[in-house]
């Protein structure tokens, strides 16, 4: 079953991140003379060929197991893990979603290999594929290879871009054991979750624990519709109060925009981690220490809802046509 | 209930800095508990006040790990245990979970194993799941509430897209997100109270292992580390009437032509 290709798999439960990791994992398989491929699990799958051919996978390996009805992540690892043993990859390409995230590591530990979670770049050197990672809350890039094989490694959703291409996709369909999960699924309670890809805004306006009630981000709205940009917000804003389901930072999204604003944001590594592509930043806080003020290009030391106010009518004027 | 707390005395990122060709300068970088250890410890004592048991702490990490460990014990932790790790940090994942596996096992059973959702320095949210497959439990990650009934643990999860309620049969392996709690400041008399409890110092031998080893079940080479330092300009424009400081800002946005483009 191995055939003599060198196959880099892709796996994601997420349909777009999967198309992702097929047009990043072509390009790299182009510089170790080997393929790419899709895997497929699902209780029924249904597998657009086309499709997938056209992002990047020369096979698609289907599971198709009742045991996989839903994400449970110890049937996944046992499906991932047997089509892996069948198809002995150079490399797993991982979707990082929270699903992902939790798949990758056991099932790196069941192939007893190494995994390089949250990659942001590969570079092939002597035919060797490293991976590059940021560690130390965004104050390092690491550059990382996996010893063993096959080498496993996430890959953030929205990082690399799905291109099409000319390309045919064949189908696989492998059986493989997969145990009932100890696990059960009893409730799932879907998030709204908002369409916005706040990575690639030019501008994104940022709120943090100082801003008082949901009703007040529409100050924020304001400013970052004047500006043509995209609001945004810290974890406790999203993850605590459940405001928003998308944050910026660390274990958040990582922002690149021209100008991006902290409001009512302190500043802590964690959320800086998600900002540093940002060509200027802006604080707007009402306490001088705030550590904001470090990471910052301008800021105003000032109660937010004082300076948000003045700040947008000023832009008005200054931004009228003429 | 027998509950294992996994807590990484970990690099504090915040202390990093980076040299002038770009390393970053990681001797003498100050430690502490990963932050969201502490909501694992702290979810452990709800736990253990509700139900009754035991909580044991346990580390892989330098000597000095000691000092971060003696804060969980004051925060309510029974026992802690230190695996020293000779490689200085430079292990994987996938050792640590082997060094951390055969420290519990060690312990003899458990009912619950508790991990932060990722570390604060290495921020890989793999130890955890890799330590249940290892140990052969279900694995729960991303918890931000957790309730134990009849052997049996409901926790509810935070996914991007959805909130899942799972029930797992217990033993099994939790990881906590930082919302799922607010860990508890130690008193002064607990911090006195908790340098009598019992704390033990293994080497690698002492759980079965070696370094050798350790270095060849790591999974993962460093090929080399290169440090940002994105500096920024820092002006900061206070004691001034509102309309002004928002004039004087509005005019350097202008200036870095990132306005009205
Ligand atoms: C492993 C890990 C990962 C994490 N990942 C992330 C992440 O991805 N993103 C993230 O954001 N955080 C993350 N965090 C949390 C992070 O450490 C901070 O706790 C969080 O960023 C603080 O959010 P905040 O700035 O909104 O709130 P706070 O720290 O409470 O700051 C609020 C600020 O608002 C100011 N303020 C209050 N009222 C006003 C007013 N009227 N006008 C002006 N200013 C006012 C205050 O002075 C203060 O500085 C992570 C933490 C850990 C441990
Ligand atoms: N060296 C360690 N000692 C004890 N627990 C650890 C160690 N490293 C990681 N952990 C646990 O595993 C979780 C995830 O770590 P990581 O995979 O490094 O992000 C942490 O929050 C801890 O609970």
């Amino acid at each position: 079953m191995a055939g003599e290709a060198k196959t880099i798999l892709a796996y994601s439960e997420n349909p777009d991140t999967l198309f992702e990791l097929l047009s990043e994992a072509r390009e790299l398989a182009g510089k170790i003379q080997g393929e790419a491929a899709a895997v497929l699990l699902g209780e029924k799958v249904e597998a657009n060929l086309e499709e997938l051919g056209a992002y990047g996978a020369s096979k698609v390996y289907i599971v198709e197991n009742p045991q996989l009805k839903g994400f449970q992540v110890e049937a996944y690892t046992d499906a991932l893990y047997g089509v892996a043993e069948q198809v002995k990859p150079e490399l797993i390409l991982i979707g990082a979603t929270k699903r992902g995230k939790e798949l990758a590591p056991r099932l790196a530990q069941r192939l007893k290999t190494g995994c390089v979670a949250e990659c942001v770049g590969f570079e092939v050197a002597d035919g060797e594929i490293q991976m590059k990672r940021i560690v130390y809350a965004g104050k390092v890039s690491s550059l990382q290879k996996v010893k063993g094989k096959p080498a496993v490694a996430t890959v953030p959703p929205r990082l690399f871009e799905k291109r099409k291409a000319e390309g045919k996709a064949e189908a696989v369909s492998l059986q493989v054991e997969v145990k009932a999960p100890k696990a059960e699924i009893l409730e799932v309670k879907p998030k709204e979750v908002s369409g916005v890809r706040i990575e690639e805004a030019e501008v994104v306006v940022c709120g943090g624990r100082g801003i008082k009630s949901k009703e007040d981000f529409k100050l924020l709205g304001e400013l970052a519709e004047i500006l043509g940009g995209q609001v945004g917000c810290s974890r406790p804003i999203a993850a605590d109060r459940g405001w928003f389901t998308e944050w910026v930072g660390l274990s958040g999204k990582k922002v690149k925009p021209t100008l991006y604003f902290a409001v009512g944001v302190s500043g802590a590594i964690q959320h800086v981690a998600g900002i540093r592509g940002s060509k200027i930043v802006v604080a707007i806080n009402k306490d001088p220490e705030a550590p904001i003020f470090a990471d910052a290009d301008y800021g105003i030391v000032g109660d937010l809802y004082k300076v948000l106010p003045a700040l947008i009518e000023s832009l008005k004027k200054h931004l009228k046509k003429g | 209930m027998k509950i294992v707390v996994c807590a990484k005395y970990a690099l504090d990122p915040g202390e990093i800095r980076i040299d002038p060709s770009g390393k970053p300068m990681l001797d003498r970088v100050p430690r502490k508990i990963s932050d969201i250890d502490k909501n694992a410890m702290e979810a452990a004592i709800n736990l253990k006040e509700k139900h009754g048991g035991t909580i044991q702490v346990v580390a892989f990490g330098p000597e000095s790990a000691r000092d971060g460990l003696k804060e969980l014990l004051a925060m309510g932790a029974d026992e802690a245990y230190l695996v020293v790790d000779p490689s200085d940090g430079r292990l994987d994942t996938m050792a640590t979970a082997e060094a951390l596996a055969a420290a519990i096992q060690k312990l003899g059973g458990f009912d619950l194993i508790l991990c932060g959702e990722a570390t604060i320095d290495g921020y890989a949210g793999q130890v955890g799941p890799r330590l249940a497959e290892k140990l052969g439990v279900p694995q729960v990650t991303y918890a931000r509430s957790l309730t134990v009934e009849d052997g049996s643990l409901i926790a509810e999860r935070d996914l991007e897209d959805a909130y899942e309620k799972v029930k797992v049969p217990l033993p099994a392996l939790v990881s906590v997100t930082r919302e799922i709690n607010t860990p508890r400041i130690p008193t002064l008399m607990a911090i006195l109270k908790a340098s009598k409890k019992p704390f033990t110092l293994w080497k690698l031998e002492d759980v079965g292992l070696s370094r050798e080893q350790l270095e060849q079940l790591s999974g993962i080479e460093l090929v080399d580390m290169q440090g940002f330092a994105v500096e920024r300009k820092r002006v900061v424009i206070k004691d001034k009437p509102v309309e002004e400081a928002v004039e004087e800002l509005v005019s350097y946005l202008f200036k870095e032509k990132v306005l009205g483009a």
